[in-house]
C-alpha cells in the first residue's frame, strides 16, 4: 500500500499546446479541444480513453440537476505529524488546494439520480492523488452514517493512489473506520453501490472500494492492491499485458461490470431500482 | 544461539570483548582484576542504557526486525498453552505465513492467529517471510467466525512487512480478502485483542488488527508505509529510512501517545529478542488482562464502543 513511486498520469507532459486549452489524449495522442473534452466526460471521442474527470464533474454527470447538496464542505487536513520531508505536508496541502480549488480529495452530499435520493461521495484524484487521510476518511464515514440514518444507498466513487503516508498511521486507520460504518449499513439492509474509476489502489482498494453490494469499473481503469513495480520487483514474475486492469478483475471474476462512462449515470439509476431499500 | 548485534549495539559489543578479554586474562596468567572488571561492568551497563533508553524510531524498527526476535509460534507455544492448529481458508490454500487456531491463556480458552517469520532462509520460503496471501486473510476469517460461533475471545498477533505484492495475490484479491476483514472485525460478536509483535506493516497488518484492545510490545512498530518506501518516495532515496521512520511516528510510544493504540508491552532491554522469557511472559500478562477486562461486557456496549473507538481516529479542522 503506497508503496510505489508516485503515479505518473494526470502529470503536466501531456501539455504542449498553450496550457488549458488543449489535452493529448495520454492512449492515442489525439489532440483534444478542453471544452469537447470536457462536454464529452473527458472521455477521448476518438479511442474513447477515459480521463480523469474532476469531483463536481462527475457530480453533475451523476446526478439529478439541481439535486447535490454538498455536506461536510470545510473540512480540512492538518499537519498531525509535523511531517518534514522533501517538502512539508502544509505546503503540499496548499499548493493542492490553490491548484485545484478544493479543501481535500472528495466531495460528498445528499443527491438524486432519475428522483431516487441517495448518498454519495466522489473522490477527486487531483488532489494529492485523492489519498485518504483523515479528512477522505472523516467525510467518507459520514457519508455512509447519514445513509444509513436517513436509510438511503450509498454511492463511492473511488480513484485514489492508497493511504496518504503524511497522516501516518492515522490514515491506515480511515480504512477501519470507513470499513466499520460500512458494516453498520449493511446491518441496515442498504444498498452501498462501488464505483471504480482509474486508478484505485492500496489502501483505498483493500478497503471501502472494495466492499460494495455491487462494484463496477470504468474501462481500463488500473485497479490492485500492489504497484506493478513492486510485484515485479519481489516477485521477479512476468506480469499479463492487461495485469489490474478492469478488465482483468472481471476476467477473475472481482468486479460486478464494466461501464462507460457514458452509461454511468442510467446503470446506477437502474441498479437503484433494483436495490432501493425494503421499505 | 548467537546474536547477531545491530549496528549501534557495536560499543555494547565491544565492551563486552573486553571485558571477556580481561577475565580471560585473569584467569589464565591468575591475577586478581576485580576492581578492573567490576568498573567496566559498570561502564557496560551504563553504555546499555545510554542505547537502549534512547533508541531512535529507526533503531526500534531494526529490533522488531531481528531474526532473533520471538515469533507469533514461539508466544503461542509459551504465552499460550495447549496451541491447536487448524490449517486452511476452506477455498483455495493453506497460508504457512499466517498459523493460527485453539490455545489457552491462563486457563482462558481463545481462537489465536498470527503473522508468522522465519530465522533462515528455509523456514522464511515456508512462512513467505510473513507476508500473507489472501489466503491468511480469509483463514483468519474462518477462525474469527469461528471464535464467534462458540463464544471464544478472538487475538491476533501481527509481525508482517506487508500482505505479499504477487499476481495470484492480486488475481485471488487480497485487497478485497483485508477489507472484508476490517468490516467484519468491526461487527464481530466477541472480545477481540490484537497485539503487534513485530513488524506492523500497513493493511497487511490491520487486516487482522480491528480489535477491542490493540496493543504493541516496546519495540514493534505499526505504519502505514514502510519507512524505506515512504523514503524512496518522499526523500527520493531508500537511505533516508532513518528519518522517514521518524517523521512516521511509528513507534509504540508515539501512536500510545495520539491515543491510537491502547496499550504498551514492555520488553526486556535492549529488545524481546535478548529474553524471549521475559518477553513471553509479559505479552501473557497482558493479553490476560485484556480478556480479564472484555470478558464481562455485554456484547451489545463491546461492539458500541469498538465503534466508538475506531470512530474517532482522525485530525482535521473546519468543522462548523
Amino acid at each position: 500500500m503506497g508503496i510505489f513511486s508516485k503515479p505518473s498520469f494526470n502529470s503536466d507532459k501531456k501539455r504542449e499546446f498553450p496550457e488549458g486549452l488543449w489535452q493529448k489524449c495520454p492512449s492515442c495522442a489525439e489532440m483534444i479541444h478542453n471544452l469537447d473534452l470536457v462536454q464529452n466526460f473527458r472521455v477521448c471521442p476518438k479511442c474513447d480513453h477515459h480521463m480523469t474527470q474532476t469531483a463536481h464533474e462527475r457530480l453533475e454527470m451523476l446526478l439529478d440537476v439541481g439535486s447535490f447538496e454538498e455536506h461536510d464542505a470545510n473540512l480540512v487536513s492538518v499537519d498531525t505529524l509535523k511531517f518534514t520531508g522533501m517538502a512539508s505536508y502544509t505546503d503540499r496541502l496548499k499548493s493542492y488546494q490553490k491548484k485545484t480549488g478544493l479543501k481535500d480529495a472528495v466531495i460528498s452530499g445528499l443527491g438524486a439520480i432519475d428522483g431516487q435520493r441517495v448518498s454519495i461521495a466522489v473522490m477527486d484524484f487531483n488532489f494529492i492523488a485523492a489519498t485518504m487521510g483523515s479528512v477522505v476518511g472523516e467525510k467518507l464515514t459520514r457519508a455512509v452514517e447519514r445513509a444509513t440514518r436517513e436509510r438511503l444507498p450509498v454511492i463511492i466513487v473511488s480513484a485514489s493512489g492508497g493511504a496518504r503516508m503524511y497522516e501516518g498511521v492515522l490514515s491506515l486507520l480511515q480504512m477501519a473506520k470507513t470499513c466499520g460504518a460500512l458494516a453498520l449499513h449493511a446491518q441496515a439492509r442498504l444498498p452501498y453501490i462501488s464505483v471504480l474509476t482509474h486508478p484505485t489502489t492500496g489502501g483505498v482498494s483493500a478497503s471501502f472500494a472494495t466492499v460494495g453490494d455491487i462494484i463496477m469499473a470504468e474501462p481500463k481503469a488500473m485497479i490492485g492492491f500492489a504497484g506493478p513495480r513492486v510485484i515485479k520487483e519481489t516477485t521477479h514474475q512476468d506480469l499479463p499485458p492487461d495485469f489490474q486492469t478492469a478488465e482483468f478483475l472481471e476476467d477473475h471474476g472481482l468486479v460486478d461490470m464494466i461501464v462507460h462512462r457514458k452509461k454511468m449515470r442510467e446503470t446506477l439509476g437502474e441498479l437503484l431500482g433494483y436495490l432501493a431499500p425494503a421499505k | 544461539m548467537k546474536l547477531q548485534p545491530l549496528e549501534f549495539e557495536k560499543p555494547i559489543v565491544e565492551l563486552e570483548e573486553k571485558l571477556a578479554d580481561l577475565k580471560k586474562h585473569s584467569r589464565a596468567n591468575d591475577i586478581n582484576f576485580d576492581t578492573e572488571v567490576r568498573r567496566m561492568e559498570g561502564k557496560l551497563e551504563d553504555t546499555k542504557r545510554a542505547i537502549y533508553e534512547n533508541l531512535t524510531a529507526w533503531q526500534r524498527v531494526q529490533i522488531a526486525r531481528h531474526n532473533a526476535r520471538p515469533f507469533a509460534l514461539d508466544y503461542l507455544q509459551l504465552s499460550f498453552t495447549n496451541f491447536l492448529e487448524l490449517h486452511g481458508d476452506r477455498l483455495f490454500a493453506e497460508d504457512r505465513a499466517m498459523p493460527g487456531g485453539f490455545a489457552t491463556i491462563s486457563g482462558r480458552k481463545c481462537v489465536v492467529i498470527g503473522h508468522q517469520k522465519g530465522r533462515e532462509l528455509k523456514e522464511n520460503l515456508k512462512r513467505n517471510f510473513g507476508c500473507a496471501n489472501p489466503e491468511g486473510y480469509r483463514k483468519a476469517l474462518r477462525l474469527m467466525r469461528l471464535a464467534e460461533k462458540f463464544g471464544l475471545p478472538f487475538v491476533s498477533l501481527i509481525d508482517t512487512p506487508g500482505a505479499y505484492p504477487g499476481l495470484g495475490s492480486e488475481e485471488r484479491h487480497i485487497s478485497e480478502a483485508i477489507a472484508v476483514n476490517l468490516r467484519e472485525m468491526m461487527v464481530l460478536r466477541t472480545p477481540t485483542v490484537a497485539v503487534v509483535i513485530g513488524e506492523g506493516g500497513s493493511g497487511g497488518a490491520l487486516g487482522i488488527a480491528v480489535a477491542d484492545r490493540v496493543l504493541m510490545l516496546e519495540n514493534a512498530y505499526y505504519s502505514v508505509i514502510s519507512p524505506e518506501g515512504c523514503a524512496a518516495i518522499l526523500w527520493k532515496h531508500r537511505k533516508h529510512a532513518p528519518e522517514a521512520a521518524a517523521a512516521l511516528k511509528l513507534t509504540a510510544r508515539d501512536l500510545f501517545e495520539m491515543g491510537l493504540i491502547d496499550g504498551i508491552i514492555p520488553e526486556p532491554l535492549g529488545g524481546a529478542h535478548q529474553n524471549h522469557a521475559a518477553a513471553i511472559a509479559n505479552l501473557k500478562t497482558a493479553v490476560s488482562r485484556a480478556l480479564d477486562e472484555l470478558t464481562p461486557i455485554p456484547h451489545d456496549e463491546l461492539l458500541a464502543r469498538r465503534y466508538e473507538k475506531f470512530r474517532r481516529f482522525g485530525e482535521f479542522a473546519g468543522d462548523a
